[in-house]
C-alpha cells in the first residue's frame, strides 16, 4: 500500500491533538484578541482569493465566524433569560441539596485579604439550555389530587430531574469544539470547491486527512472505520484485507485472504474484525490472525455490528439474517426475509433495527426478537439499491432502480419527505453524525446537506461532490472527523468534507486517543453494560412503559416465549414394575387409565362449574321472576335444546 | 265538686293527725316539760305551725329549741328565732368585724356545700379509665417521634450513626476571633505577645513588618521583581536546556561531552596540583578509591546485556565492534592493578577476559598487530587517505562533518591504546620507579593535549601513565608510535579495500540495480489503456475541473433530455458521466431492470398487505356442528340462521396502525421477548400508569447524566460508617414539634449543647 501524496499535503504526517489549549488567564486579553480574527491558516489561496471558507474541526479551530451569525448569537443570548431574573427563579434554583446554605454563600465572605467573591454562588444557567434535557413536565402534580405519598414520590421524581438537566446543561460549557461549514459567496456554489481547494486552505494535518490508496490490483473495495474512527479496515474483493490507523498511516495488518470479500466490519473495538468471505464468515484479530470461522453464517454479503448489543448482523445471498452475538459466539437469531438475495443492510443507530433492501422495492425492518419485520416500507418502483439511516434514527435516505433518491421519516408514518431523480442512480448512501448524507453514483461522490442540524438534507443541490479514480464500491463518513472515505475499483479515497463529523466526542464512550488500557477498561464496561438482545424494538422506550396486559394474556405470552408451559403437570409416567407387568401394552394401559381418570375428573367439575352457573342463573331469573311478577310457563324437558 | 273537697279535706286531717301523733313519737316529752300549760301551747302552736305547712312550703321547718331568746324565762325554753337558721358565720361573728376570719367563713360555707361522696367506681371501670389515660399519655409522647419518623422514611438517603457533628468549613478569622487564652500559661504566652506587639489575629503581620513593607518604594520593589524574574527565567533556560540535552540521544554526542567534562576535570586537578598539592593528593586517593571500586564492580566486564548485544552484532556491524572495543579497552585499564606484582597474573587476568568475550573481538583485539581491515578503515579515514575510499564509503560521507571530526578524535584515542600497549610493556621493565610517577609534575606531550578521558575513576591511571610517558618521553613519543601504527596501516588499508570492501559495494549495487530495474518494471507493466486512465485523472486533477464537467454535462444534455433537466443545478460539479467499458453489462442490466420495474411491485405490495391485514384480524369462531339439531349428511348446507347463530364473533380490535399508510406494512404482533422486560403491574402507591412512567422517565446510567448527578441518582439508600456504633435515637434529641406539619427536627448535638448552656445562664 502507498499512500499517494497529494499536493497541499505536507511531507510528513503526524497525528495532531483535535483539542487546543484554552488561553490561560494569564495570557491576557490581548493574546485572545489577537487570536480570534487572525486566522494563519486560512489564507485565502491565490487562485481563488476572493472566496472565503470555513474549515471545520478537522483543525483545531481556525475558524472564522460569519459575522451575522454572531449577531444572532447575541440577540439569543440576549434573549436567554437567566436563573437570577425573578421570573425563573422560583423554576430554576436549584434544590437545597445543590446550594446547601444558600445565606452563607450569597452573603460576602470576609477574607483577610477582604476580596470579595464577585460571582457569589452557582453560575447561572440559561433555560433553553436546561430545556435541552428536560424529559417533558409532570401532569399530575398540579391537576390531581394526590395521596400524600404519591404526590412526594412525584415530586422527588420532578427535582431530580430538574437536577439532573440542570447539571447537564452545566457540563455543555465543556463541549468546546464548534462544528464548521463551507460557505461560498454569495452566488457561489459549493459544490465547485474540489478537494486540493479544501486542502490547501487547511491546516497541514487537516490536509493530510485527505489521500488516496492506489490499489488497483484487489479489485473494489469495501471499507469500515471503527467507532472511535482511529482505525479503517479494507477489504478487496480479490482478498486484500488490510487495518490501520489512517490518521497515523500505521499499518495494524495486511493479508490476503485468498478468496472473495463481500464486507468488511470492525467489531466493538478495533482488536478484531469480521470479513465476510466467499463462503463463511471469518474473525480476524489485529494482527491478521483468524479466530473464527463461522460456518452458519455462509454466503454473506453484508454485515453490521450493533455495538451496544454485541450483535454481529449479517445478510446472505441465501435470504436469511442473522445474528451472532459476537460476546458469547452464539447465534441469535436467523430470520428468513423470504425476498430473495439481501444485499441491502443498514442498522439505524437509535434503535439498532436492521434495515434490508429489497429486489421489490421494499425496505425491511427487523428485530431478533421477531420472525416477521416490523415494517415494511414499499419505497421505490425498482428494487432497492442502498439504504442509509441517520444517527439520530429520524430519516432513511434509499435509492432504488427508478434513479431516485428518497429521504423517509421513521417516526411512525414512513413517508417520503423528498425525492429526487439522479442521472444514473446512487448505489451507495452514508449519512454523516450530523446529517450530512453521502451518495456514490458511477465514479462520482455527492454530498447533500444544508436545512440545519435535526433536519434532512435538501437534495436540490450538492453540497460537495468529488470524482474518483474508480466506482463507488463503499462509502462511509468516518466518525469525529470530517472525513468521508470512499472505496472504489482503484483503491480507496478518503475525501474531506468540512462539518461531516460531531466536534466534541464523549471520552468515556468512543474516543479517538484512547490508550491500550483504556481500551480495555472501555471493553469490559461496554460488555457489563451490553444490552440483551431481545430488547431491540422500533421504540426503544417502550420498556419505560408500563404494558398493560391480562394475566391470562401474560400466562399466554410466557408460555410463547419459553417454549413451554413452567406450571404444567408433568406427563404420568408408569412405574417400572416387575414379573412382566410392565410390558408395553400393561403401561400403555396403565397410562390410559390415568389420563382416563384426569379426563373423568375434568368433565365431572366442569359439569359442576355448568350446574353452579346455570343454579345462579336461575336464581337471577328468579329474582328477577318475583321482582317483575310474572310466573312464565313451566319448564320443560326439551328446553335444554333451546338456545 | 263539694263532696270532694270535702274528702280531700277529710284526708288531709287524716294525715294530719297522723303527723301529729308521730311528732308526739318524735319529741317524747321530757319529764320537766310535761306541763300542761307549756305542752298546750306548744301543741297548738305546732298544730297552727302544720296547718301553715299545709301550703307545702314550709312542711320541714321543725320547732326547734333554741335558748338564745329575749324573753328568758326559767320555766321555758322560748321559740323565738324558731324557723330562721343559725349560720354558721353568725356564730362566729365578733363583735367587731375583723377581716382575718372572711376567709374561714368562706371556707365553711364550702364546707356546707359539699355533698355527699359518691360512690367509689368498680375494679373495672376503674382500670378502664386508667388505661384510657396512660394510653393517651403515651400517644403523645409517641406523637413527637411521628415527624421523625415520616423524615427518615422520605429521606433519600439515611446516613448513620446518625448523630453527627457537621462539619461546617467556618472562615479562620471567625475561630481566632472566639478562640480567648484561658489557661495560665497561654494567658502569659499571650501577655508576652502583646507587649512585643505581634498581631494576634487579624493582621498577621508585625507593625515592623508592615513598616517595613511599606518601606520598600516601589521601584525598589521592582528591580527586585525584575532580578528575581531574571534568576528564574535563568534557571528555567538552563533547565530546559539540560532537558534538551539529556534528550540527545546520539551516543556521539554524549561521548563528546563526556570528554569534554573529563578534560575540564582534569585540567582543573592540575592546577590544583600545582596550587595544593596536598588537595590534589587527597583527590587522587579519592579517583584511586573510584577506581577501586570501580574494579571490584562488574560495570565494564562485557557480561552486561548490552554487551552480549553487542558481542552478538558486532559479527555483522561495525559500530558495533567499535563499541565493544572500546568497552574492552576500559575493562583493560579498569583492571590494570597499579603495583603491577607480576606478568603471570596479568596474563591469567587477560586470560580470563577472553574467556568473557566473544571470537570476534577476540580477533579483532589480536588483529591489533596483524591485518585489522576496520581499524585500517577508520584511520584511513583519520588520515583522509584517498578519494576511492571516500566513494566506497559513500554512505558515510552524507554524515555531517562533525561526525567526522568526533571520528577523527575516537581514531586519536585508539592510537593512543595502542601506545600505551607498547607503554605497559616497558613499564613492565622499570616497575619501580612508579611512585616517582605521582609526585612527579611532569611536562605532558603535546598528544596529551588531545587525550581524553572518558571517566573521573580513570584519571588516577591516567595520571601514571603520564607519568611513565614522561618518562620514557624523548624516544618512544617521535619514533615508535608513527612507526608502529602508521606504517602498517596503509599496507591494511589495501587490504582491506580487496577483502573486505569490495564485496560489500557489489552488494550495495546490486541492491540498486535490482530496485532500479523493478522500479523499471513496475513502470513497464500497467496496459496501455491503464495508462491511458491514469493520466487523463492525473491531468483532471491539474486542470481546473470544472471545466471538464461542463463539457460532460453538455453531451448528457444532448443524450438524455428528460432526466437532464433535474440534475441541471449542478453544472460545473462533477456528475455522473455515462459508464464507460467497465459497467456496460451492469447498466444493462439495470436498464432491463428498469423496464420490467415498477409494473407489478404495488400490486404486489398491496397483496401483501392485505394478507398481512387478514392474518392479523382476529377471526370469527364458528361452533356450528353439521347435523347436529337437523339432517346430516353429505351435501347439506347449514342454514343461515343456524350459523349466525353458532358464530362467535371476534371481540373488535384497535384500528391497525398502518390503515392510512397505503405504503406501509407495520406487523401488530407483540414483541413477546420485549414485553417481558416490561412493568406490568402498577407499584404501590401510584393510581395511574402515567404517574409511575413519570417517576421512572429519567435515565440513571452515566451515559446520559454527568458524574456528579449520576452519582446522586444512585446514592445508597443507607449509608452505615464502618466502626460506629449505631444507636436508637434518643427522646431528648427529638424536639416536639408544634404541629404536624412544621419539618420534623432532629436537634443536633451542637445546637442542644447550645440551648443547654443557655438554659444553665437563665438559672
Amino acid at each position: 500500500m502507498e499512500a499517494a501524496p497529494k499536493p497541499g499535503s505536507g511531507a510528513r504526517i503526524k497525528a495532531q491533538g483535535k483539542k487546543q489549549k484554552p488561553p490561560r488567564y494569564w495570557e491576557g486579553e490581548t493574546d485572545g484578541a489577537n487570536t480570534l480574527p487572525s486566522n494563519p491558516f486560512i489564507a485565502p489561496s491565490p487562485s481563488r482569493g476572493n472566496k472565503r471558507k470555513r474549515e471545520d474541526r478537522s483543525q483545531p479551530k481556525p475558524q472564522v465566524p460569519k459575522k451575522r451569525k454572531q449577531i444572532q448569537e447575541l440577540k439569543s443570548k440576549k434573549n436567554q433569560k437567566h436563573l437570577r431574573t425573578k421570573q425563573n427563579q422560583k423554576n430554576l434554583r436549584l434544590k437545597k441539596d445543590l446550594r446547601p446554605n444558600e445565606k452563607e454563600e450569597i452573603r460576602p465572605s470576609q477574607t483577610l485579604s477582604g476580596a470579595q467573591d464577585p460571582f457569589p454562588g452557582p453560575a447561572p444557567v440559561s433555560e433553553n439550555a436546561v430545556n435541552k434535557f428536560r424529559r417533558g413536565n409532570s401532569k399530575f402534580l398540579k391537576k390531581h389530587s394526590l395521596k400524600l405519598v404519591t404526590k412526594y414520590k412525584l415530586k422527588a421524581a420532578v427535582s431530580e430531574e430538574e437536577e439532573t438537566s440542570v447539571r447537564a446543561a452545566r457540563a455543555e460549557l465543556l463541549l468546546s469544539e464548534e462544528p464548521g461549514f463551507l460557505e461560498g459567496e454569495d452566488g457561489e456554489d459549493t459544490a465547485t470547491i474540489c478537494q486540493s481547494d479544501i486542502v490547501e486552505a487547511v491546516d497541514i494535518a487537516s490536509a493530510a486527512k485527505h489521500f488516496d490508496l492506489n490499489l488497483h490490483q484487489f479489485g473494489p473495495y469495501r471499507l469500515n472505520y471503527s467507532r472511535t474512527g482511529r482505525h479503517l479496515a479494507l477489504g478487496g474483493r480479490r482478498g486484500h484485507v488490510a487495518t490501520f490507523d489512517w490518521i497515523t498511516k500505521k499499518l495494524m495488518c495486511e493479508i490476503n485472504v485468498m478468496e472473495a470479500v463481500r464486507d468488511i466490519r470492525f467489531l466493538h473495538s478495533e482488536t478484531l474484525f469480521a470479513v465476510a468471505q466467499k463462503r463463511w464468515l471469518h474473525v480476524y484479530d489485529n494482527q491478521g490472525i483468524e479466530l473464527h470461522c463461522v460456518r452458519r453464517c455462509d454466503r454473506v454479503t453484508r454485515l453490521e455490528f450493533l455495538p451496544f448489543h454485541f450483535l454481529l448482523a449479517t445478510a446472505s445471498e441465501t435470504g436469511f439474517l442473522t445474528y451472532l452475538d459476537v460476546s458469547v459466539g452464539k447465534i441469535v437469531a436467523s430470520l428468513t426475509a423470504r425476498a430473495g438475495r439481501l444485499d441491502v443492510m443498514t442498522q439505524n443507530p437509535h434503535n439498532a433495527v436492521i434495515h434490508l433492501g429489497h429486489s421489490n422495492g421494499t425496505v425491511s425492518l427487523w428485530c431478533p426478537a421477531m420472525k416477521e419485520p416490523l415494517v415494511k416500507i414499499l419505497c421505490h418502483r425498482g428494487g432497492v439499491r442502498a439504504v442509509a439511516v441517520d444517527s439520530s434514527g429520524t430519516y432513511m435516505a434509499t435509492s432504488g432502480l427508478d434513479h431516485q433518491v428518497k429521504i423517509f421519516d421513521l417516526r411512525g408514518k414512513y413517508q417520503p419527505l423528498t425525492s429526487r431523480a439522479l442521472p444514473q442512480g446512487a448505489g451507495h448512501l452514508a449519512f454523516s453524525q450530523r446529517g450530512l448524507l453521502a451518495g456514490g453514483m458511477g465514479d462520482v461522490v455527492s454530498i447533500w446537506g444544508g436545512q440545519g442540524q435535526g433536519n434532512f438534507p435538501s437534495l436540490d443541490q450538492p453540497y460537495l461532490t468529488h470524482r474518483l479514480p474508480g466506482h463507488v464500491h463503499g462509502l462511509q463518513f468516518c466518525p469525529f472527523e470530517d472525513v468521508l472515505g470512499a472505496g472504489h475499483n482503484r483503491g480507496f479515497t478518503s475525501i474531506l468534507v468540512p462539518g461531516a463529523g460531531e466536534p466534541n466526542f464523549d471520552g468515556l464512550e468512543s474516543n479517538p486517543y484512547r490508550s491500550r488500557k483504556q481500551r480495555q477498561e472501555w471493553e469490559v464496561k461496554a460488555l457489563m453494560e451490553k444490552i440483551p438482545a431481545e430488547l431491540i424494538d422500533l421504540d426503544p422506550r417502550n420498556l419505560g412503559e408500563i404494558d398493560v396486559i391480562s394475566l391470562e394474556q401474560k400466562k399466554k405470552e410466557q408460555i410463547e416465549r419459553l417454549g413451554f408451559d413452567p406450571e404444567a403437570k408433568a406427563p404420568f409416567q408408569p412405574k417400572q414394575k416387575k414379573k412382566g407387568r410392565s410390558s408395553t401394552a400393561n403401561l400403555v394401559k396403565r397410562k390410559t387409565k390415568v389420563k382416563d381418570q384426569e379426563h373423568r375428573e375434568k368433565i365431572r367439575q366442569s359439569l359442576q362449574q355448568q350446574q353452579k352457573k346455570k343454579q345462579e342463573q336461575q336464581q337471577n331469573k328468579n329474582n328477577k321472576l318475583k321482582t317483575s311478577q310474572s310466573t312464565g310457563p313451566r319448564p320443560s324437558a326439551l328446553d335444554r335444546f333451546k338456545r | 265538686m263539694k263532696g270532694k273537697i270535702v274528702e280531700k279535706r277529710n284526708l288531709l286531717a287524716l294525715s294530719q293527725q297522723e303527723e301529729v301523733i308521730d311528732l308526739l313519737k318524735d319529741y317524747p316529752l321530757s319529764a320537766s316539760e310535761d306541763e300542761e300549760d307549756g305542752d298546750g301551747e306548744r301543741k297548738h302552736r305546732k298544730l297552727l305551725e302544720t296547718i301553715g305547712g299545709l301550703d307545702g312550703k314550709n312542711r320541714q321547718r321543725l320547732a326547734e329549741r333554741s335558748e338564745a331568746s329575749l324573753q328568758v324565762s326559767e320555766f321555758n325554753v322560748s321559740t323565738e328565732g324558731v324557723g330562721e337558721k343559725l349560720e354558721l358565720a353568725e356564730l362566729l361573728a365578733p363583735i367587731k368585724s375583723s377581716s382575718s376570719l372572711g376567709s374561714v367563713k368562706k371556707r365553711l360555707k364550702k364546707v356546707k356545700n359539699k355533698k355527699t361522696v359518691e360512690l367509689p367506681l368498680s375494679k373495672e371501670e376503674n382500670e378502664q379509665i386508667h388505661r384510657e389515660a396512660a394510653y393517651n399519655k403515651t400517644s403523645q409522647d409517641m406523637d413527637k417521634w411521628d415527624p421523625v419518623v415520616l423524615q427518615n422514611r422520605r429521606a433519600a438517603q439515611l446516613v448513620f450513626p446518625l448523630e453527627q457533628e457537621q462539619v461546617r468549613d467556618i472562615p479562620i478569622e471567625e475561630v481566632l476571633g472566639v478562640w480567648k487564652a484561658r489557661t495560665p500559661l497561654e494567658q502569659e504566652i499571650f501577655n508576652l505577645l502583646h507587649k512585643n506587639k505581634q498581631p494576634l489575629t487579624d493582621p498577621l503581620l508585625t507593625p515592623v513588618e508592615k513598616a517595613s513593607l511599606k518601606a520598600m518604594s516601589l521601584e525598589e520593589a521592582k528591580q527586585r521583581r525584575a532580578e528575581l524574574q531574571k534568576a528564574r527565567a535563568l534557571q528555567s533556560y538552563y533547565e530546559a536546556r539540560a532537558r534538551r540535552e539529556k534528550k540527545i540521544k546520539s551516543k556521539k554526542f554524549h561521548k563528546v561531552l563526556k570528554k569534554r567534562k573529563a578534560k575540564e576535570v582534569l585540567k582543573q586537578f592540575e592546577e590544583l596540583q600545582k596550587v595544593n598539592p596536598t588537595a590534589a593528593l587527597e583527590e587522587l586517593e579519592k579517583m584511586e578509591k573510584a577506581r577501586m571500586e570501580e574494579r571490584m564492580s562488574l560495570k565494564h566486564q562485557n557480561s552486561g546485556k548490552w554487551a552480549k548485544s553487542k558481542a552478538i552484532m558486532a559479527k555483522y556491524d561495525l559500530e558495533a565492534r567499535k563499541a565493544m572495543q572500546e568497552q574492552l579497552l576500559k575493562n583493560r585499564e579498569l583492571t590494570q592493578k597499579l603495583p603491577v606484582p607480576s606478568d603471570n597474573e596479568q596474563d591469567e587476568d587477560t586470560e580470563e577476559n577472553s574467556g568473557l568475550i566473544p571470537d570476534i573481538v577476540n580477533e579483532v583485539q589480536m588483529s591489533i598487530d596483524g591485518p585489522n581491515p576496520w581499524m585500517q578503515k577508520n584511520r584511513g579515514i583519520h588520515l583522509k587517505a584517498s578519494h576511492s575510499q571516500k566513494k566506497l564509503v559513500a554512505d558515510e560521507e552524507s554524515e555531517p562533518e562533525e561526525e567526522e571530526e568526533a571520528e577523527a578524535e575516537e581514531e586519536a584515542v585508539l592510537q593512543e591504546v595502542e601506545e600505551r600497549r607498547f607503554l605497559r610493556k616497558k613499564s613492565e621493565v622499570d616497575q619501580g620507579s612508579q611512585k616517582q610517577g605521582h609526585r612527579t609534575k611532569a611536562p605532558r606531550r603535546s598528544e596529551e593535549d588531545e587525550e581524553v578521558l572518558a571517566e573521573l575513576r580513570t584519571l588516577s591511571k591516567q595520571i601514571n601513565q603520564k607519568a611513565k610517558k614522561m618518562r620514557d618521553d624523548g624516544e618512544q613519543s617521535v619514533s615508535s608510535t608513527p612507526a608502529a601504527s602508521n606504517e602498517p596501516s596503509v599496507q591494511r588499508e589495501e587490504q582491506s579495500l580487496i577483502d573486505e570492501r569490495l564485496e560489500r559495494l557489489q552488494t550495495m549495487e546490486d541492491l540498486e540495480t535490482l530496485s532500479m530495474e523493478e522500479v523499471n518494471q513496475e513502470q513497464k507493466l500497467p496496459r496501455p489503456g491503464v495508462e491511458r486512465q491514469q493520466q487523463p485523472s492525473s491531468q483532471s486533477k491539474q486542470k481546473s475541473p470544472p471545466k471538464m464537467e461542463r463539457e460532460t454535462m453538455i453531451d448528457l444534455h444532448t443524450i438524455i433530455g428528460v432526466k437532464a433537466h433535474k440534475a441541471s443545478s449542478s453544472l460545473s460539479v462533477p456528475t455522473i458521466v455515462d459508464e464507460e467499458d467497465g459497467d456496460e453489462e451492469v447498466t444493462q442490466k439495470q436498464i432491463i431492470k428498469e423496464a420490467f420495474a415498477g409494473d407489478d411491485v404495488i400490486a404486489d405490495f398491496q397483496k401483501e398487505k392485505r394478507e398481512a391485514e387478514k392474518a392479523s384480524k382476529p377471526k370469527d369462531i364458528d361452533l356450528s356442528l353439521p347435523g347436529w339439531g337437523q339432517w346430516g349428511g353429505p351435501g347439506l348446507v347449514i342454514s343461515a340462521k343456524k350459523r349466525r347463530q353458532f358464530l362467535r364473533k371476534a371481540p373488535k380490535t384497535a384500528p391497525r396502525k398502518d390503515k392510512r399508510l397505503p405504503n406501509v406494512v407495520i406487523s401488530e404482533k407483540r414483541n413477546v421477548q420485549a414485553a417481558a422486560h416490561q412493568v406490568n403491574v402498577l407499584p404501590f402507591p401510584f393510581t395511574h400508569q402515567h404517574q409511575f412512567e413519570e417517576t421512572i422517565k429519567t435515565p440513571v446510567g452515566t451515559t446520559w447524566n454527568t458524574q456528579r448527578a449520576f452519582q446522586k441518582l444512585t446514592a445508597p439508600q443507607v449509608v452505615t460508617k464502618p466502626g460506629h456504633i449505631i444507636e436508637p435515637i434518643k427522646a431528648k434529641d427529638v424536639e416536639s414539634s408544634p404541629s404536624n406539619l412544621g419539618p420534623p427536627t432532629l436537634q443536633r448535638k451542637e445546637q442542644h449543647g447550645q440551648q443547654r448552656k443557655g438554659l444553665k445562664k437563665a438559672s
